[in-house]
Order: C-alpha cells, then sequence, then structure tokens
C-alpha cells in the first residue's frame, strides 16, 4: 500500500469523506443559519485536508498553493455572509431558516 | 509505521469527534468551540503532512479569524442560548440516513479506486520557502486578484451591515 511517512493515503481519503459527511448532516440537521455556516466551513476543511495530503503525496506543491487560495476566498465568503445574515437578523429577527422561507414558492 | 501513525489515528479521532459535537450542540457557542478544537486537530494533520506553512496559515484564519468573527456575531445577535428550535425528528432522522449513505457511496467508489504515480520522497514542498516560490512565480496573478477580492469582500460587508439610510 502506498504510505507517506507510515499513514496510508486511503486513510486520508476516508477520514475526509467522513469529515464531509458530517458537515452535510450539520447543514441537514441544524435551523440555525450560522451553524449551517459552520458546517460549510467543516466541508471546505475536508477538501483542504485531502488537497494537502495529494499535493504531498505526489510531491506536487501547486496543490499547497490551492488550499491557500481556499482559505482566502472561504475568509472573504465569511465576512460577506455573516454580514448578510446580521442583515437578515436586522430585519426578521431570526436566523432560523425555517422561518426565512419567503423566497419558497 | 510507528509514531506517526498513533499521532494520525489520535488527531482522526478529536477531529471527527468534535466535528460531531459541532452538529449536536445545543448552545451555538459550544458549536464554536468545538470547531476551533476540530480546525486545531486538522492543523495537525497538516503538520503531519510536512505542510507548515498551511499549518501555521490555518490556525492564523480559521482559528484566529474566521472563529472569533463567528463567536463575535453570535454574541452580537445573543444566540448564545439552548432555545434553538430544533427539526422534527423524522427529519433528523431521514438525514442522518442521508448522509450515512453519503458516507458509504463515497466509502465504497474509493474502496476499489487504484491511486497511480508513486508517492513522492520530496519533504520539502509544504515549506515556507518553496510554496513562497511558487507562489510569487506560477500564482502571481491569482495572488493579486485575490487582494481585489478581499477588498470587495470588505465593501461588501460594510455596505451590507450598515443600517438603511433611506
Amino acid at each position: 500500500m502506498q504510505t507517506l511517512s507510515g499513514i496510508p493515503i486511503n486513510y486520508y481519503i476516508y477520514l475526509s469523506a467522513a469529515l464531509f459527511c458530517i458537515g452535510v448532516l450539520g447543514v441537514m440537521v441544524r435551523r440555525n443559519a450560522i451553524i449551517m455556516f459552520m458546517c460549510i466551513e467543516l466541508m471546505l476543511n475536508a477538501v483542504n485536508l485531502l488537497m494537502v495530503a495529494f499535493s504531498r503525496y505526489l510531491g506536487d506543491s501547486n496543490g499547497q498553493v490551492f488550499v491557500f487560495f481556499i482559505m482566502a476566498v472561504a475568509a472573504a465568503e465569511v465576512a460577506v455572509g455573516l454580514a448578510i445574515l446580521i442583515m437578515i437578523y436586522r430585519n426578521a429577527k431570526t436566523s432560523d431558516t425555517e422561518v426565512l422561507n419567503q423566497l419558497k414558492l | 509505521m510507528g509514531i506517526t501513525l498513533y499521532i494520525f489515528w489520535f488527531l482522526s479521532f478529536v477531529a471527527i469527534l468534535s466535528a460531531l459535537c459541532v452538529v449536536f450542540a445545543k448552545n451555538p457557542v459550544h458549536s464554536v468551540l468545538n470547531l476551533i478544537i476540530t480546525f486545531f486537530a486538522i492543523a495537525g494533520h497538516y503538520l503531519l503532512l510536512n505542510a507548515q506553512f498551511l499549518a501555521a496559515v490555518h490556525i492564523i484564519v480559521y482559528a484566529g479569524a474566521i472563529m472569533v468573527l463567528f463567536l463575535y456575531v453570535i454574541m452580537m445577535l445573543n444566540l448564545n442560548k439552548e432555545t434553538e428550535p430544533h427539526k422534527k425528528n423524522y427529519i433528523k432522522f431521514i438525514s442522518v440516513i442521508a448522509s450515512g449513505l453519503l458516507l458509504l457511496t463515497f466509502v465504497a467508489a474509493f474502496k476499489g479506486a487504484e491511486i497511480t504515480g508513486t508517492a513522492s520522497n520530496n519533504e520539502s514542498i509544504g515549506l515556507v520557502e518553496n510554496l513562497g516560490k511558487v507562489l510569487f512565480n506560477e500564482f502571481l496573478l491569482p495572488f493579486e486578484v485575490s487582494s481585489i477580492l478581499f477588498l470587495a469582500a470588505m465593501v461588501g460587508a460594510v455596505y451590507l451591515s450598515k443600517k438603511e439610510l433611506h
């Protein structure tokens, strides 16, 4: 089995898959928009971890630069997303996604 | 084999356990604190993969900036209480089954996958020197464009959170 410093690459695949699925579970289970947001961060991190593992495995540093850009985009996304949430909270007085369903048909 | 494998198991255990705590914690502040533990475990994984630069950036950006922002918003909106209404039990049940099936699909898809390419013994790709060279030669344009993205995000955040003037 292919390993990197003693750890099989498959372990990283399974760990990232598990973290990603926990993020998906959080988005489906919770009603608080901020917690759903945090679960999306969790999914992004699962992908980042796998990207770093494969970049180390293939000896290609482009993957790590890509992770760096994903972190930058995630930071910008959080800033704008939380601003939107604050605005919604100011207007609707809630961050409950079952109440914020005015766009539903 | 040896100590790295034990560290890997320990960090994975901490990451998955605290990720589950993020999802199932009643109090949003506890979710944030558990997410910080998850991020530290992932930073430990980066160190294990010899990506020191990304480990440092990960702790600074996620634990230092993003989670403080989350905590700040939760405190400001006064959501730090356990009064959040929960979804109906059957929806929770269906969600757990659906994400379990997603995990099953991932595992089944990757189980038979043959990973091509040989493992590299190049230990130095994650160091600051090497990543800096790549970032400022091949990825100079994306690096500069991301600064425009940050400017746009900053303007957007300030505009959105300002009170309506009219």
